[in-house]
């Protein structure tokens, strides 16, 4: 049976662009057909921006690789339009335990959060997801929209320049030249474009080998994730069981350092290492077997010019905590209103600064806590393990010490504390909902909040009157009307107003605040609108 | 400079204490001995809660070694 890597989904096919005298100019285009990719130019082409994404292959990824998604990113691709195809394919799970050495030392339970539309977290390979988002983009063609993926367009060549970029394009039949006002890097880890443009990449690199192994098995373990520290089957060493669609199981097992990989690679040295694992008598065919080692960097800046990184190609984490893929599609949440803006003139090209500087502390944030994961599961002295060991015995006796215990924190989104595109806060309500947060979902009858903000500026009143749309500059924000009373179970309230009675919130499109009061005042939420649009 | 690490006597037996720690480890090999210093560790601070006396205690323990 061919797998879904092994067939072309979007095979190459001439474009006009190559039979052009002169360079055609986009107004986007984005390098590689990964998750990042595809999600930025969903966003873009949903609000009529012309995208073009150019990857040098012409299929989803090879393995599994990413396989974990959060909420937050759940919820971006609610406003893409494939959340929920997301959910329906993926395995849901909100256990996960922990054992050392012989016995489960404590279990966790992600918390539900009651009224909120999407689950804390789904388990799908990266090559269904990919597939998903290329389903998506097919279908906004046969509606018309302005996106195209073109495979086996190979970029060999980056000139930069003041007001575009130029792009050298190798393909199965030639190379051709295109021209972008920009470019979005979403080409992965060791991304060429970084490479072409002589970037830095600098991080902590970690020097423990991964076995990563899919296989396919019919296994009546629940849907959970499993983490041992110090395990029998892998002495010294941790493991981790993951359970994906379709009987795919992810084991991840430590193999530490100096090893030899080709070696280790091999079906017979991987298949009796899953066997002391999962039991002589479990029957399971191996998908995919990769050996991978990490380290935590980022970009010193990434926009460079007309030049945007997103994802891996910008930073890169441990797996750890599932802060990958999940900070990649923020970064494409966060670029793709900005660019619109600019593109339409409504904003100026400095606005894609406050891109970098959001998701640069993004990155920050979930380098550190990956970096902390690492170190706790990796522990490179003596002392260090003791003193993980000692946790990991104080856990199994006290709750105190399970807090304590880091197997990966797992991706929360960020809040962009501090962001020139902020305004000051100027309502006693809750923390959660701050200016610079990713505003909490709540239900509304059969609805979702979410649902039914995003894509353009919101004014959310929460029973307070405001005029029902308004303008400053030529950027619109329209009114959503609310009261406490739409949601009886008062997740609303909680989130958004705590003790204060009423509420007035100014939300981007990508549903972050920029603003809140306790009652709409024109010239503050102007102020605020230009502020969020880098007017001020 | 501590403001709110106790350094001033503060055990109430500190005989009795250093007495029961040291028994504490009668008989334990080097490796069982340091595990239980590090729970003991955990459990005491996990006790004070409050990261600035434990900010504190870590300058005061770096600060009076032998060899410092």
């Amino acid at each position: 049976m061919s797998k879904i890597f092994d067939v072309p989904l979007y095979a190459y096919t001439r474009s006009p662009d190559q039979d052009e005298g002169m360079p055609v100019r986009h107004p986007v285009v984005i390098i590689g057909a990964g998750p990042v990719g595809l999600a930025t130019a969903i966003d873009l082409a949903q609000q009529g921006i012309k995208t073009v994404i150019l990857d040098d292959n012409d299929r989803v990824s090879f393995g599994s690789r990413a396989i974990c998604f959060a909420k937050r990113p759940l919820e971006i691709l609610d406003r893409l339009g494939c959340g929920e195809a997301m959910v329906k394919r993926g395995v849901q799970w909100d256990t996960g335990k922990v054992f050392f050495d012989t016995r489960q030392v404590y279990e966790f339970s992600l918390t539900e959060e009651e009224g909120h539309k999407n689950p804390a977290f789904i388990n799908l390979q990266q090559y269904t997801f990919e597939q998903v988002l290329v389903e998506r983009i097919r279908e906004m063609q046969a509606d018309g929209a302005p996106i195209e993926i073109r495979g086996r367009n190979k970029v060999e060549a980056i000139g930069q320049h003041d007001d575009h970029v130029k792009l050298e394009v190798e393909t199965p039949e030639g190379s051709y030249t295109i021209e972008a006002d920009w470019l979005v890097a979403c080409d992965g880890a060791n991304s060429p474009t970084r490479r072409m443009l002589g970037l830095d990449f600098d991080g902590q690199v970690f020097e423990d080998n991964f076995l990563i192994a899919d296989v396919v098995m019919k296994a009546d373990f629940p849907s959970e994730r499993w983490f041992w520290f110090d395990p029998p089957f892998n002495r010294g060493q941790s493991a981790l069981l993951h359970k994906q669609p379709d009987n795919v199981w992810r084991i991840d097992l430590q193999l530490g350092r100096d090893i030899d990989k080709e070696r280790e690679k091999r079906p017979e040295n991987v298949v009796p290492r899953l066997k002391a694992m999962l039991g002589d008598d479990a029957e399971f065919n191996l998908e995919w077997v990769s050996i991978y080692t990490f380290q935590c960097c980022r970009m010193d800046r990434f926009r460079h010019g007309r030049t945007l990184f997103a994802g891996d190609s910008a930073h890169q984490v441990s797996p750890f905590g599932a802060r990958g893929a999940n900070s990649g599609l923020q970064d494409a949440d966060n670029i793709a209103w900005k660019l619109k803006l600019v593109l339409d003139g409504k904003a100026p090209e400095t606005l894609m600064d406050s891109y970098n500087i959001e998701r640069v502390h993004g990155a920050d944030e979930n380098i550190l806590n990956s970096t902390r994961s690492t170190e706790f599961i990796t522990p490179k002295s003596e002392m260090s393990r003791i003193l993980r060991d000692a946790i990991l015995d104080l856990s199994a006796h006290h709750e105190f010490a399970q807090p304590v215990v880091n197997s990966g924190r797992l991706s929360v989104p960020c809040t962009y504390d501090g962001s020139m595109l902020n305004s000051a806060d100027a309502l006693a309500a809750p923390d959660l909902t701050r200016p610079g947060s990713p505003c909490p979902d709540a239900p509304l009858g059969d609805d979702h909040l979410l649902d039914k903000l995003g894509n353009d500026f919101v004014l959310l009143t929460i029973d307070a009157d405001a005029p029902e749309s308004f303008e400053e500059n030529g950027v619109a924000a329209s009114r959503l009307a609310l009261s406490v009373r739409d949601d009886p179970s008062l997740t609303l309230k909680r989130q958004y107003l705590g003790d204060a009675p009423s509420g007035v919130y100014l939300i981007r499109p990508d549903q972050h605040v920029a603003a809140r009061r306790e009652a709409f005042d024109e010239p503050h939420f102007r102020a605020a609108l230009r502020r969020a649009t880098g007017k001020e | 400079m501590s403001d709110k690490l106790i350094l001033s006597p503060n055990l109430n037996n500190a005989d009795g204490f250093f007495d029961a720690l040291a028994r504490a480890h009668d008989g334990l090999e080097k490796s069982t001995s340091d595990a239980f210093n590090a729970r003991l560790i955990f459990l005491l601070a996990n006790h004070i809660g409050d990261n600035e006396v434990l900010d504190e205690a870590l300058t005061a323990a770096r600060n009076s070694g032998h060899y410092r």
